[in-house]
C-alpha cells in the first residue's frame, strides 16, 4: 500500500502546531468542497484532506503517525511496522452521508477501519426501517426530451458477519421519464437502504442533474442555442438549418435581423404538461477577407452603405 | 458482480417541483432530527409554507438544502447563519453559471 504524506496533504510542515493544522483544513476545505468547488477532483481532494486531519488533528493519533519517521514519500510502498498497535476507536463523518467511502487502506492499517458515519444530528428510522436515500444522477439534455435508463452505484450500511458495519455497494437500473427537468426528485418505493431485522427498506430519492451540454443552456423548461448567422442571412432573411435536441429542423430567419435576437420555438423545450420553449439566439458571424474578391465586396459596402454603428455616441 | 444488461429496470414517481413534504417526511429522507430540520426553518433556510409545524409543507428542493447544509455544518464547521448565507450564495452562482452556458 501507499504511504500518504499527511502533512503534505494539509500543506503544512511537520513540526507546526495543533492551530496551524486547523487553519490550514478549513482553507482547503473551503477550497475543494464538493458542493463548493467545481473541480474535477474536488471530491477525491476533500477525502484526502478529511483523513489526513482526522489524523493530525487528535494529537495521539499524530504522535503515533509521527512514529513512523519522516523519511517517508507520498505514493512510497508502505508495510506497518510489526509491533504497530492500531488501538483507536474511530467514527468518521463527512461528505456525502450515505456513500462514506472508505478511508484509504493505508489509514486503515495504521488506526482501523473506518465505523459507519454518524452525525450527531441524524436520526435513526423506527422498527428497524432501512433509510431512505437521496442521490443525484446526471442525465444528458437530450435524455429528458426521449426519456432514458440509468445504472447507478449506490451505497448502503450492512452488517457484515462479525456484526460491523460495512458499506456495501449495488446496481439500480432506473428509467428517467422524458420530460424530467433540473432539480426534479423521482422517488422509487422501496429502493432505499435495506431494513434491520426483517424491517422494510427505504426509498430512493433521485435527484435530476443534467450534464453540460457543448450548444444548449438549460433554464427550468426552457433551452436556449446561439446560433451563428451571415450578415446577409440575418439582412435578407432566409431559411436555415438549425439544430434542436430532437433533430435539425428548417428555421425562417426573418429580413432585418439583429444580434442577439431571439427566436422562439413554441414547446420545442423539454415536453411536459406545460412544455418548454427552445429559443434561438442570433449570433452574426462576420466573414473574414480571404481573397481579393472578398476585399472588394467590402470595399464595395464602405462605398455604398452609409452605415455608422457609432452615432449614439456622438461621434 | 451482477452484469449491467441483466437488472430489471425501475420506474419510479416524478414529483413536480410543487410536490410538498412534512416535516417527518423530510426527516426521513435526508435522516437528520427534527430539531435541526426546525432549527433550519429558524435561520430561514427553509421556507415551509404553513403556520404551525404539524402543518409544514417543504417544498421537494428543500431536500437539496437540507443535504447541502448539513454537509457544510460538519465537513466546514460553519455555524447556521454561515450556512444559511453559503447556501444563498451557491444558488445564485449556480444560476449565475447556467447562464454563462
Amino acid at each position: 500500500m501507499e504511504y500518504k504524506d499527511y502533512y503534505e496533504i494539509l500543506g503544512v510542515d511537520r513540526k507546526v502546531t495543533q492551530d496551524e493544522i486547523k487553519k490550514s483544513y478549513r482553507k482547503l476545505a473551503r477550497k475543494y468542497h464538493p458542493d463548493v468547488s467545481k473541480a474535477a477532483d474536488a471530491e477525491s481532494r476533500f477525502k484526502e484532506l478529511g483523513e489526513a486531519y482526522e489524523v493530525l488533528k487528535d494529537p495521539e493519533k499524530r504522535a503515533a503517525y509521527d512514529q513512523l519517521g519522516a523519511d517517508y514519500q507520498g505514493g512510497q510502498d508502505f508495510r506497518p511496522p510489526p509491533d504497530w498497535d492500531g488501538g483507536f476507536e474511530y467514527s468518521g463523518r463527512g461528505f456525502g452521508q450515505n456513500q462514506e467511502a472508505a478511508f484509504s487502506d493505508f489509514f486503515e492499517s495504521l488506526f482501523g477501519q473506518r465505523g459507519a458515519g454518524a452525525a450527531d444530528f441524524r436520526s435513526s428510522p423506527p422498527q428497524g426501517q432501512g433509510e431512505d436515500h437521496h442521490a443525484r444522477v446526471f442525465i444528458d439534455l437530450e435524455d429528458a426530451y426521449l426519456g432514458a435508463e440509468r445504472t447507478l452505484t449506490l451505497s448502503s450500511p450492512e452488517l457484515d458477519s462479525e456484526g460491523h458495519v460495512r458499506m456495501k455497494e449495488r446496481m439500480l437500473k432506473v428509467r428517467i421519464p422524458k420530460g424530467v427537468k433540473k432539480g426534479q426528485h423521482i422517488r422509487l418505493a422501496g429502493q432505499g437502504n435495506p431494513g434491520m431485522g426483517g424491517g422494510p427498506a427505504g426509498d430512493l430519492y433521485l435527484q435530476i442533474e443534467f450534464n453540460p451540454h457543448s450548444i444548449y443552456r438549460v433554464e427550468e423548461r426552457d433551452v436556449y442555442l446561439e446560433l451563428p448567422v451571415t450578415p446577409w442571412e440575418a439582412a435578407l432573411g432566409t431559411a436555415v438549418k438549425a439544430p434542436t435536441p430532437e433533430g435539425p429542423v428548417d428555421l425562417k430567419i426573418p429580413a432585418d435581423s439583429f444580434q442577439g435576437r431571439k427566436l422562439r420555438l413554441k414547446g420545442k423545450g423539454i415536453p411536459g404538461k406545460k412544455p418548454g420553449n427552445l429559443y434561438v439566439l442570433l449570433r452574426i458571424e462576420l466573414p473574414p477577407v480571404s481573397s481579393k474578391r472578398d476585399k472588394e465586396i467590402y470595399q464595395e459596402m464602405a462605398k455604398e452603405m452609409a452605415f455608422n454603428p457609432r452615432i449614439n455616441l456622438g461621434v | 458482480m451482477i452484469r449491467k444488461e441483466r437488472l430489471p429496470v425501475l420506474e419510479g414517481l416524478v414529483l413536480e417541483e410543487d410536490y410538498s413534504l412534512t416535516l417527518r417526511q423530510v426527516c426521513r429522507i435526508c435522516t437528520v432530527h427534527t430539531e435541526h430540520i426546525l432549527e433550519l426553518v429558524e435561520e430561514g433556510i427553509l421556507e415551509p409554507t404553513g403556520t404551525t409545524v404539524e402543518q409544514y409543507r417543504f417544498r421537494v428542493d428543500s431536500l437539496r438544502r437540507v443535504q447541502i447544509s448539513c454537509r457544510l455544518q460538519q465537513d466546514l464547521g460553519i455555524n447556521l447563519a454561515g450556512v444559511a448565507l453559503a447556501v444563498d450564495l451557491l444558488e445564485e452562482i449556480e444560476q449565475l453559471r447556467s447562464r454563462l452556458g
